[in-house]
């Protein structure tokens, strides 16, 4: 029985490393490319930082790295904004409104990327807007929002519903009321539905690509360059953004690790 | 109505909540009128009221008709921010992320007094309610009865005219509850602020209140002092509600006479039509209990003895088939032939007229 038990559990850890492995492994592949000397995909002939360095001499590149960065900052600041009062506002509707809203705003979430993207566009010409950086922004900022949302909502649920009243009866106004009450308390949730929402822009390929024409951001440069022929530089970068994203991403979780675990001291 | 004393006057005040297509009258026209420096408390069951009228005097819901009157003034217009009136909410709603000193200290900030003067002022709060140097703890970590405190603390220094305090005690154990009524009888007695107080427990209502409004179904019933409301009872509803009561239909041949079963009573009411159908209400300290049948106005067998502490607390059914609650300090067996005796004075008649629920409660009687 013991033995069987012990068979059982070296399986399911192998399985484990198995999927690990299958996951991992393309993109370590990928990073110890972006550090290999030659051009070649097949062997590594030494290390070298060349394209790293030839990656911030390439202007094309830099331009589009700068539009990512920019179009993340903005989006992620913006849907921050509007989703928080967003969510506030829903989490005071009653239920059965609350229900249909949050919905609706989740539909985008599930919705594929390719169906937003492309809706996205048509609605941009029918309104006579030339594709280009704002509307790029403007659909970052949209597919943006019910990630905050989402993340801010929990945080409002678990809320004494009374706090922004209680502040109002001791003299404040709503909006001050909401600023000095009620946001320090769903701080957390708004921190990484903020997060999230940059990761998120800075990863964006579908979207970005159908909502934009001659601007670029650091996704379709790769994906036009690797139709000319890809080059190590790519790798580079394409290890950068992984290393951004996953750090971004820890992040996330020790901040919402670090509130179960102060939730258990608190107990 | 328009009293030089009158501080709050609700006049003639609805409210109709609708929620998704459900329409709910949670209050359903009132009209009260609170003098200054009063205690006033509203006290009814679950659901009858109490909160969306509180509410409605802090601002935090608007009256669907009717209107509320602070100082003599129209205040259908005026936000919660810029009403005299603090509350204290039902599950204390106090701001997690400051600590106990910033959490009283809150409504001072916002009026931009000095910190000197607000630590002064918060450090003065905090002894009065029992909790100095508490200043710097979170008040997560605070137990209920001490969360309770700072809430009323974090109203009280404000020196409101009206404190609203919305069944402040409910998370308390019963010796800390019976405590705290206590201090807060005392802080407003010593602070001459006017308490409109909402609770469901009658006995809290009647021990602290200068004046009690018994509610039900968004209805006032009846509005008097404790001994009013105990003593004196307007209906079938209020008479149960307050204490325990035997409630019993009667009928009144003359003044000062009233008939039920077959036997008939002296009593000193008056001002009912011959053979008036009335609820005789007699409360189950008021009746006495005899060894001899025969002495007795009522005679009955024991059917049921439980020990209470400072009472025995009976019930006996009569020949008629009544099952009178007597409370006595002294025990009569269970099977136990006995009589019953009432004073006149004991004997509360009701008008069934008077009495707009009559039909609900005969419903209620007949689940
Ligand atoms: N925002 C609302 N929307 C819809 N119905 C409501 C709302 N607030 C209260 N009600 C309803 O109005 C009625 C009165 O509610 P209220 O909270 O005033 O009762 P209460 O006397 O304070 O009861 P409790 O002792 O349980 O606190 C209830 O039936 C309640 O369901
Ligand atoms: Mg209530």
């Amino acid at each position: 029985m013991r033995r069987n038990h012990k068979a059982l559990h070296l399986i399911s850890r192998l399985y484990m490393v198995a999927v690990l492995v299958f996951l991992y492994a393309p993109i370590l592949v990928m990073m110890v490319l972006s550090f290999n000397e030659g051009k070649s995909r097949g062997n590594f002939t030494g290390f070298s930082l060349k394209w790293y360095g030839e990656l911030f001499q390439n202007a094309e590149i830099m331009q589009a790295l700068s539009n990512t960065l920019i179009i993340a900052v903005i989006s992620s600041l913006v849907a921050t904004v509007v989703g928080t009062f967003a969510a506030y506002g829903i989490s005071q509707m009653n239920r059965r409104s609350q229900g249909l809203v949050m919905n609706i705003s989740y539909l985008p979430v599930i919705n594929p990327d390719i169906v937003t993207g492309v809706s996205l566009m048509l609605l941009f010409i029918f309104m006579r807007m030339n594709l280009g950086f704002a509307t790029m922004l403007i659909s970052h900022i949209v597919f943006n929002i019910p990630y905050v949302i989402l993340s801010v909502m929990p945080r409002i649920k678990q809320m004494d519903r009374h706090l922004l009243e209680a502040a109002m009866d001791l003299g404040l106004p709503p909006l001050r009321a909401f600023l000095k009450v009620v946001l320090p308390d769903i701080m957390p949730g708004v921190i990484s539905g903020m997060i999230m929402a940059f990761t998120l822009s800075i990863d964006d390929f579908v979207i970005s690509f159908f909502t934009t024409s001659g601007v670029q951001n650091l996704s379709i440069y790769i994906y036009s360059s690797a139709r000319r022929g890809i080059e190590p530089t790519v790798y580079a970068i394409m290890t950068l953004m992984f290393v951004t994203v996953v750090s971004l991403l820890l992040l996330i979780n020790r901040k919402s690790l670090g509130r179960t675990v102060a939730k258990r001291t608190r107990i | 109505m328009s009293n030089q004393d009158a501080l709050i006057e609700i006049r003639d005040v609805c409210k109709l909540f609708t929620d998704d297509g459900d329409e709910k009258q949670a209050v359903d026209h009132i009209s009260l009128t609170i003098r200054r420096h009063e205690f006033v408390t509203l006290l009814g069951p679950s659901g009858c009221g109490k909160t969306t009228t509180l509410r409605m005097i802090a601002g935090f819901e608007t009256p669907t008709s009717g209107a509320i009157y602070i100082d003599g003034k129209d205040v259908s217009a005026v936000p919660p921010y810029k009403r005299k009136v603090n509350t204290v909410f039902q599950r204390y709603a106090l701001f997690p992320h400051l600590n106990v000193a910033d959490n009283i200290a809150f409504g001072l900030t916002v009026k931009k007094l000095p910190k000197d003067v607000i630590a002064q002022k918060v450090d003065a709060m905090l002894r009065m309610v029992g909790l100095q140097g508490y200043n710097k703890r979170k008040v997560t970590s605070l137990s209920g009865g001490e969360q309770q405190r700072v809430a009323i603390a974090r109203a009280l220094v404000n020196e409101p005219e009206v404190l609203l305090l919305d069944e402040p005690l409910g998370a308390l154990d019963l010796k800390k509850r019976k405590e705290m009524q206590i201090e807060l009888k005392n802080m407003q007695q010593k602070l001459g602020i006017t308490f409109v107080y909402v609770t469901h427990d009658q006995e809290e209502a009647l021990t602290m209140s200068d004046t009690v409004v018994v509610m039900r179904g968004g209805t006032i019933q009846q509005v008097g002092t404790p001994q009013d409301i105990y003593n004196e009872p307007r209906n079938r509803f209020v008479a149960d509600f307050i204490g325990e009561s035997n409630i019993i239909d009667g009928i009144m041949p003359e003044d000062e006479r009233v008939v039920i079963g077959d036997v008939s009573l002296d009593c000193v009411d008056k001002g009912f039509a011959p053979n008036e159908p009335v609820d005789v209400v007699i409360r189950p300290e008021d009746i006495y209990i005899v060894t001899q049948s025969d002495k007795g106005q009522f005679k009955g067998t024991v059917e049921s003895v439980v020990f209470k502490g400072v009472h025995y607390e009976m019930q006996v059914r009569d020949t008629a088939g009544f099952l009178w609650l007597i409370q006595d300090t002294s025990m009569f067996a269970e099977g136990m032939e006995v009589g019953l005796i009432v004073r006149p004075e004991d004997i509360h008649i009701m008008r069934k007229s008077d009495d707009p629920n009559a039909a609900v409660y005969r419903e209620e009687e007949a689940l």
